[in-house]
């Protein structure tokens, strides 16, 4: 269509501004353009959990995302509030429970389901179906995840509201972090999960 | 086997399932030299979309070949850098 393109514009355009003038228009965006090709090009991925629920069946799927994604080479954090905590809680995590009532899945009417000690039972259960199954148990997981580079993150406000103390977690978790340290990995990352 | 590969180490994960074989692979992976071939045997059938994906979204290793043999999965994994 336009083979006389070095002539059509120089009436226009070149009055306004002077061949130094776009010299330095045209640097300024080839640095732009750089800038955002090496920040959408490191090919480093990254993933940020947030990990809010302490029940037996609530702690596998942040683990075995954030140990999944880390084999894949991207970089994880998996920041731990509430009673998502009382996954990285070495003591507690190892007596997580699952809750019989209010779960349609379960086997059983809410009535039976609120009986002292089902919770126990129906947690014993899924226990069993999980060593028969060769899933892993939320311990290896954690095991593993911290093995292959994932940053697990104990929220700082509920280790102090539950009267946690810091050495009750796995050894490598980190502590003393907050909101805003899980706001920014958020910002940072290609994929955002709250669990 | 449909196909025989110069196999470096084997990696054995039968009865662990997800998302056990493929953080293993990815392990086992870490440690080889560039051109050493995984065998991975598995016996979760998750394993083998699991594995292809993971190849796949993984810089430095291809997979050559999946072969299912009764419940077992066995992958065949280089690492090309």
């Amino acid at each position: 269509m336009s083979t006389d393109t070095s002539t059509n514009t120089s009436d226009g355009d070149a009055e306004a501004m002077t061949e130094a003038e776009l010299r330095e228009r045209v640097e300024e965006l080839e640095d732009s353009v750089a800038r955002l090709e090496s920040d959408a090009d490191d090919g480093q991925k990254k993933m940020t959990i947030v990990a809010t629920k302490g029940t037996f069946d609530m702690a596998y799927p942040p683990l075995i995302l954030a140990s999944t994604a880390a084999a894949f080479g991207w970089d994880v954090v998996v920041f731990h509030t509430f009673w998502g905590l009382d996954i990285l809680h070495e003591e507690r995590s190892k007596n997580l429970q699952l809750s019989a009532v209010g779960n349609p899945s379960m086997p059983m009417p809410n009535a039976l389901a609120a009986l002292p000690g089902m919770d126990r039972m129906a947690t014993r259960m899924m226990e069993k179906k999980i060593d028969d199954n060769g899933t892993a148990t939320v311990e290896e997981l954690i095991d593993v995840s911290l093995d292959q580079g994932v940053e697990l993150q104990a929220c700082q406000m509920t280790i102090d509201l539950m009267d946690y103390d810091e050495d009750d977690f796995y050894d490598d978790v980190v502590t003393g972090v907050g909101a805003a340290t899980a706001l920014q990995h958020m910002a940072e990352s290609d994929v955002q999960l709250l669990v | 086997m449909s196909e025989t590969f110069d196999i470096t180490e084997t990696l054995d994960v039968r009865g662990a399932s997800c998302p056990m074989p493929v953080v293993k692979t990815k392990s086992a992976v870490d440690g080889l030299s560039e051109g050493a071939i995984l065998e991975v045997v598995a016996t979760d059938p998750g394993s083998v979309s699991d594995i292809d994906g993971w190849a796949a979204g993984t810089d430095g290793v291809d997979l050559l070949d999946q072969v299912e043999d009764g419940d077992e999965f066995t992958h065949y994994i280089q690492k090309t850098s």
